[in-house]
């Protein structure tokens, strides 16, 4: 049977295996710990990683924190913020690299400011993650603001199907709850304040009660 | 609280206020297990936690006193390291527990601290626990503030996302800053773990235990749940369930009472496939009278073929495929594969294809042997179980659910116009069209 070439996949550097996502310059000089003196770091920053850095035995121990403070002034895991975390832990850029490239909380390339992490584990998606992750993509639709990412177990199910909008955990969703997430991030209030996990009433309390706790009934068989 | 539920972990639970220390501690005679363990030996601590038979509530089920008890004595630096990376798919119960009730796992850390004679401690939060990892930073503050940790010097470290994490050697590498790979054991942590030092791991749930543990008394505790599954474990249903949540029951009660008595069933007019008895990594029971009647222990989860896992049910209906499912399972564990051994790294990820081609229309009933071959080909062979995890659940579904798996080829070839895959010899009429060859 022949085969139509036309018809294989084929990647942007023309091969059928997806492969490293960067060629790597070969002959350049492997990058060394920063210079101090030469890069500049902000000030906050490198207090915040300090702080880190002397709360364990080994320094090292603080290069997941400093990633994440690094990556909340920046925005993203940039070269310019690996580099400054590195001169502040006196690591090389390659090291951090490394270990950002690990972490799926991590961005090594550009992202919008604010998160949201769909949820479209097993769990989730047995109560239809599958839409909202869909829903949630056109909402945002291709606002630069926006990093929607469907996310693994959050470790909500009780809320299924739920989503993480900058931190905050809110279900359970319906697609129509998607727009309304949007809305509130671009107009800068809360986000579902009804939906919040930290709202949540308590089961047990009047009203309340996501996780069946205070319902569940039934006597002993 | 129901009839089905005995509540140790969550008495309390709900009281507005209780991650403060002022309720706390002022109200409900919190730390005051942790003064009475300062006052006594550390052995005898430590005894105690082994009269408990207390097991590991993080998803290996290792006896938490014997693990103790594995730390050399001696003058070295130790640790204690609290695991509250809770990735596994279905598991919510260290979220519940450390949202509301944050100074009894800081006392339950000390404790253990106590036992071992550490110096450092750790808890090591997942980094999508934000508003967890706050909560404890507080309330960690407020104890310090109190100075009720002594000289034991604790702190809230947050991860970055990533289910490797979990695993117990994976977690000290990225506690030590490093990327999240699991190491060679032995040596075991208890002899050589963070920064090289004995260090001790455990769950937030297990640790949770010990300031409870101590009030009780070992033995008392240890006349809670089953004779090798002792005390109370802390449930978290969700999926295809009317009342998703947390429960915390007695170990060994039928797991029909949590399925049905708790999260209320499934939905209306819908019947239960399978379910997951211990999170994702769990091999699935049907949803048949014989595993619905089983206890739901240590034990009998495991002379099931399954396991208790973190008890995390995720409860799967009639209307759903167990491809899909299947699929997705596969998914995640690629995703999460760190890539250090191979057979979990390939085997994974070529699972997934073998799935993703039932779904195309272009496997054959062939794929589900060479896929239960290479699922039997990464269980044992990994320096973690994160390959076993896929495979076990994966495996299970073929076993169970094998005339599904083959009813779903087939049907797909057809939609795709590939024809049957059984070749006409084996064919009897009812067998639907003839393949056609091209």
């Amino acid at each position: 049977v022949a085969i139509d070439p036309t018809r294989v996949r084929r990647f942007a550097h023309g091969s059928r295996v997806p492969g490293w996502d960067e060629a790597a310059d070969l002959w350049k000089a492997p990058a060394v710990v920063p210079d101090a003196a030469t890069t500049p770091v902000p000030e906050e920053l490198r207090r915040e990683i300090e702080d880190y850095m002397g709360r364990y035995p080994d320094f090292r121990s603080a290069a997941i924190p400093a990633l994440h403070a690094a990556q909340r002034v920046h925005g993203w895991c940039s070269p310019t913020a690996i580099e400054q975390v590195a001169c502040v832990m006196r690591l090389t850029p390659g090291y951090l690299q490394a270990v950002a490239t690990f972490y799926d909380m991590f961005e090594t390339v550009p992202k919008g400011r604010h998160d949201i992490y769909v949820c479209t584990n097993i769990s989730c998606s047995l109560r239809g993650a599958d839409d909202i992750y869909a829903t949630m993509l056109s909402a945002a639709g291709d606002d630069p603001d926006f990093h929607v990412k469907a996310f693994e177990c959050l470790g909500a199910c009780d809320l299924a199907p739920m989503a993480s909008v900058d931190g905050q955990y809110v279900g359970p969703l319906t697609e129509a709850d998607c727009d309304a997430i949007v809305a509130d991030v671009k107009a800068g209030r809360p986000v579902l304040p009804a939906k919040q996990l930290q709202n949540l009433k308590a089961a047990g309390q009047p009203g309340g009660g996501v996780s069946g706790r205070s319902e569940a009934g039934g006597e002993k068989a | 609280m129901s009839s089905y539920e005995t509540f140790l972990l969550f008495e309390d639970i709900d009281r507005p206020g209780l991650n403060t220390l002022e309720v706390y501690q002022r109200e409900r005679g919190g730390y005051e297990m942790l003064r009475k363990a300062l006052d006594m030996e550390p052995g005898e601590v430590l005894a105690q936690l082994q009269a408990s038979g207390i097991r590991g509530r993080g998803g290996a089920g290792f006896a938490m006193g014997t693990k103790a008890s594995f730390i050399p004595h001696g003058d070295m630096d130790k640790y204690v390291v609290c695991n509250a990376d809770e990735s596994e798919p279905g598991t919510f119960k260290d979220r519940e527990l450390m949202q509301k009730n944050p100074h009894l796992l800081i006392e339950g850390i000390a404790i253990a601290a106590r036992a071992i004679e550490a110096t450092h401690a750790f808890i090591f939060i997942r980094g999508e626990y934000e508003l967890q990892a706050d909560i404890l930073e507080r309330a960690l503050a407020e104890a310090k503030a109190a100075d009720l940790l002594g000289s034991l010097n604790m702190w809230v470290h947050r991860g970055a996302g990533a289910y490797i994490c979990g695993e117990e050697t994976a977690l000290l590498d990225s506690l030590e800053g490093r990327r999240g790979n699991p190491r060679l054991k032995p040596p075991f942590p208890a002899v050589q773990g963070l920064y090289q030092g004995p260090t001790l791991i455990n769950n937030v749930e297990t640790l949770m235990n010990a300031p409870l543990i101590l009030r009780m008394g070992g033995d008392e505790y240890a006349k809670l749940g089953t004779e090798r599954s002792t005390g109370t474990k802390v449930v978290s249903v969700s999926g295809c369930v009317q009342r998703p949540g947390n429960y915390e029951v007695e170990l060994g009660i039928p797991s029909r009472d949590i399925l049905y008595g708790l999260a209320g069933g499934p939905p209306e007019g819908r019947a239960i496939k399978f379910w997951f008895p211990g999170g994702s990594s769990s091999p699935v029971l049907p949803g048949t009278d014989e595993f619905l009647d089983l206890p739901y222990d240590f034990e009998s989860m495991a002379k099931a073929g399954s396991m208790l896992g973190s008890a995390a049910i995720i409860v799967v209906d009639d209307t759903v495929s167990v491809v899909d499912v299947a699929l997705k399972t596969a998914k995640f564990y690629r995703h999460e594969s760190c890539g250090k051994c191979t057979p979990c790294r390939e085997g994974t990820n070529w699972t997934v294809k073998m799935l993703e081609r039932i779904d195309n229309g272009e496997a054959t009933p062939m794929d589900l042997d060479i896929m239960a071959a290479v699922c039997d080909q990464i269980i044992g062979h990994c320096l973690c179980v994160l390959g076993d995890a896929m495979a076990m659940p994966i495996a299970s579904m073929i076993k169970h659910f094998r005339p599904e798996f083959e009813a779903h080829i087939e049907a797909a070839r057809e939609r795709n116009g590939l024809g049957a895959s059984i070749p006409p010899l084996n064919r009897d009429e009812h067998a639907g069209p003839m393949p056609v060859l091209n």
